[in-house]
């Protein structure tokens, strides 16, 4: 690629890859909603921070959209109830990163009319932007794009810090995923909304829409949608991965670097994924919580694919008997291929963070487990990493376990998984498993 | 890396064609040697089977190629095992030597063999599938018998048993480009052929099974310092064109300095250590003792590989980046 350099191109950051896409299973399949499962799952912590404190008890009877947990402190959020039913109980259920969690098990009333009944429409206009932060934590939201970080505390850059420009996520660089596409598409008007209420919330002046230029139609779609009175725009980004990830969409769009160790903050922006916006322009003005999300159920796995208005808490094994599991299946990825969680079991529940669903056949598995060979310096992953480390180097470290030089001489602690450098290796060395325990192990030891 | 080894073959197949039966029997020595040394050091240290990764092959090819036609089999076979040996097993295999195998083997049999290794012999000897060179089949642990005998049996005229880089250095006789070019010339089995060495080697860079801007940066060295001193005395220095094209360096730039494993994981990287190579190459050639410097370039090049890598590792995502107030 770097061969092309010299002609002009999208804007884009350094390095990255370039996996199959897959997208053109779902990227026409209008959103769709999911039907009620039979019992939802809704896990006290599906955001980063603190886990959210039940307001329930069991044997309780809550209607659709009720607030069923609040948030413990700042950095967390409330939960609201997705659906007319009763509290059957308050105990551990699976998760998708392994060990059980404590949820709130919510048994729906299959005959009930399952309206949104918490319906207190608040003046937004008359609020001040600290009214704005605290209706945005009440209203439950994180970030969609997979990250679930609470929204609102973004909104408040730290002391000495302004945001001039907030930029809004809609690249969507994970393989088969298209539920950010057709959001953009689909949900453009509380969009725009969203994105004025952040604008309004940070102070910020402009707010730029970042696509990746393999859905320019989106780019199209929403420069025609877009009011020209509003300091709003659209650009097309390289499509390339991880054009996704908040670091490099800054670098993309700005030029600009978060320091290491910083925050988007410091150098003046602050990032929001489309999907985030849609919901927040859609439910703060009716004064409603986080109850569903779109998710992409895609991959060879699925008999019929497409995107689907999920309620939060919809286990797995309902969702994909919807779509239909072929005989064939093999594992199944929350999130997208690069950076998702394949589940141990299909009683993890859909929760705020899953961006999509991807089921993958048997096959595709068996080519995943590929002998390994030695590291044979061909400098592939040092040409991938969009971060710039060197993750040939840290590998043998890996392999020797000096965890410990890994952080201190090789940035260890900047390295977000993306997957990149495992993804290009022609050694088949799991790079980005090693770096995950790595990091772990580092951080356990810090404790 | 089975590609390595395709585009490896039509350079084989052509040395073959070129100086007959001996090569077929230097190319199969030195490949057989090396896969089994590989096999026997990996049983030692309980790697297990690493002969499937076709690196060992490589070596084995390309060290062959490397050698003159008449090269005794039993000097080939230390080679091989010397760079298999000595330039990889020692460093732990695959992926920890730090130099090109290949080229320490024939470092080692240059050191130890220094008149075998630059007698050549003729292309296109009319018995050439017929009979051998009389030096390949030398007893192990016995010098070569001398070929003079056997060359001027072949009734050539022009002979001087000269490679065209030694008839350039020592008698400033240029040879026509197109012989250089199109490998109808003495030299190493398989290094007189710049045109088939280049049409391979671009195919696997376009396979990206070899990294582009190593190759090119060895040329455009070697060319950058070999100009300036042609233009001052054509009659005295080699053509750029010429330094190309001729003794190793085509062989070199694509198929050894390229070696992964030995050289830097950066791209700027890569065209630093491309281009001391070129620029080394050319300067051996010109004042150093000896006729070729691309062994010795590629080597001390490898040497700085890693040091290399280290210098020119892309600054960390947000490393200089400053928090703006
Ligand atoms: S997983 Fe870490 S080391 Fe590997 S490419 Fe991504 S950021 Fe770089
Ligand atoms: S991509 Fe794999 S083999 Fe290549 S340098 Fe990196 S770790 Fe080594």
């Amino acid at each position: 690629m770097a061969l092309f350099s010299i002609f002009p191109r999208r804007k884009t950051f350094d390095h990255g890859i370039y996996p199959v896409e897959h997208k053109e299973l779902t990227a026409d399949k209008p959103i769709r909603r999911m039907p009620f499962a039979p019992e939802l799952v809704i896990p006290l912590e599906q955001h980063k921070g603190k886990p959210a404190i039940p307001t329930v008890r069991v044997g309780q009877e809550v209607v659709r959209g009720e607030p069923i947990a609040e948030a413990d402190g700042h950095v967390s959020v409330p939960m609201h109830a997705p659906a007319t039913g009763v509290i059957r109980d308050i105990a551990l259920a699976p998760t998708a990163a392994g060990p059980k969690a404590p949820a709130i098990y919510l048994k729906v009333y299959q005959a009930a009319s399952q309206r949104v009944l918490f319906d207190s429409a608040p003046d937004l206009a008359a609020m001040s932007r600290a009214e704005l932060v605290a209706a945005v934590q009440q209203a439950g939201l994180v970030g969609l794009g997979g990250a679930a970080f609470p929204s609102h505390v973004k909104l408040v850059p730290p002391e000495g810090r302004t945001i001039e420009t907030v930029l809004v996520n809609g690249c969507e660089c994970e393989p088969y995923l298209t539920c950010d596409h057709r959001i953009m598409l689909e949900q453009t008007a509380a969009l725009v909304r969203g994105i004025q209420l952040v604008l309004r919330a940070t102070g910020a002046e402009r707010a730029v829409i970042g696509v990746e230029d393999n859905k320019l139609d989106a780019v199209e779609h929403l420069r025609r949608e877009i009011p020209a009175d509003l300091p709003i725009t659209a650009e097309a980004v390289q499509s390339k991965y991880p054009q996704g990830a908040e670091r490099m969409l800054i670098k993309s769009l700005t030029g600009r670097e978060v320091p290491v160790g910083g925050l988007p903050a410091d150098v003046g922006v602050a990032v929001y994924n489309v999907g985030t916006l849609a919901q927040m322009g859609d439910l703060l003005p009716k004064g409603q919580g986080l109850i569903e999300r779109v998710v992409t159920v895609s991959g060879p796995g699925v008999e019929r694919p497409g995107n689907f208005m999920v309620p939060v808490g919809t286990p797995l094994r309902f969702l994909l008997e919807q779509v239909g599991l072929k005989e064939s299946f093999g594992e199944v990825i929350l999130g997208g291929p690069m950076m998702g969680m394949a589940v141990a079991s299909l009683d993890v529940p859909v929760t705020k963070a899953v961006s999509g669903v991807v089921v993958l056949e048997r096959e595709d598995l068996d080519l995943a487990e590929r002998k390994v060979y030695p590291c044979i310096k061909c400098g592939a992953c040092v040409e991938a990493c969009p971060i710039s480390l060197n993750p040939s180097v840290l590998g043998e470290l890996a392999q020797v376990r000096d965890y410990a030089t890994m952080a201190e001489h090789y940035h260890l602690d900047q390295c977000f998984e993306c997957g990149c450098c495992a993804y290009v290796c022609p050694s088949n060395i799991p790079l980005t498993q090693y770096f995950r325990i790595a990091k772990a192990i580092n951080r356990e030891d810090e404790q | 890396m089975r590609s390595v080894v395709l585009a490896l073959l039509p350079v084989s197949a052509f040395a073959v064609y070129q100086f007959g039966l001996s090569v077929l029997l230097l190319l199969i020595t030195t490949t057989v040697v090396a896969v089994a040394t590989e096999w026997l050091f990996a049983r030692l240290s309980g790697q297990g089977n690493t002969v499937s990764d076709w690196s060992a092959v490589i070596t084995g090819l390309l060290l062959g190629l490397t050698l003159p036609p008449g090269f005794p089999l039993w000097m080939a076979a230390v080679a091989a095992f010397v760079g298999i040996a000595l330039g990889k097993a020692l460093f732990g295999g695959l992926g920890y030597n730090v130099m090109n195998p290949a080229l320490v083997g024939r470092a080692f049999v240059q050191a130890a063999f220094p008149v075998a290794i630059t007698t050549w012999t003729p292309a296109f000897a009319p018995e050439r599938f017929a009979e051998l060179i009389p030096s390949t089949l030398t007893l192990p642990f016995m010098q070569p018998v001398p070929i003079d005998d056997w060359v001027a049996g072949l009734g050539l005229d022009a002979w001087s048993g000269a490679t065209p880089l030694a008839l350039q250095k020592f008698q400033q006789i240029e040879l026509p480009l197109s012989d250089v070019f199109s490998g109808t010339i003495a030299g190493s089995a398989g290094e007189t052929s710049a045109i088939l060495i280049l049409v391979c080697g671009l195919w696997l860079a376009w396979r990206r099974m070899l990294d582009w801007r190593i190759p090119a940066s060895v040329m455009a060295g070697a060319v950058l310092t070999a100009l300036p001193f042609w233009l001052l005395d054509p009659t005295l220095y080699p053509s750029p064109w010429f330094v190309l094209c001729s003794g190793g360096l085509m062989l070199g730039a694509w198929f050894m300095a390229s070696d992964m494993v030995a050289s830097p994981v950066t791209a700027r990287g890569a065209i630093i250590y491309g281009l001391f190579i070129g620029v080394l190459t050319v300067i051996i050639r010109l004042f150093g003792g000896l006729v070729e410097g691309v062994m010795y370039a590629i080597l001390l090049a490898n040497a700085l590989g890693p040091l290399i890598s280290g210098w020119t590792q892309p600054r960390v995502y947000g490393a200089g980046s400053r928090p703006k107030a």
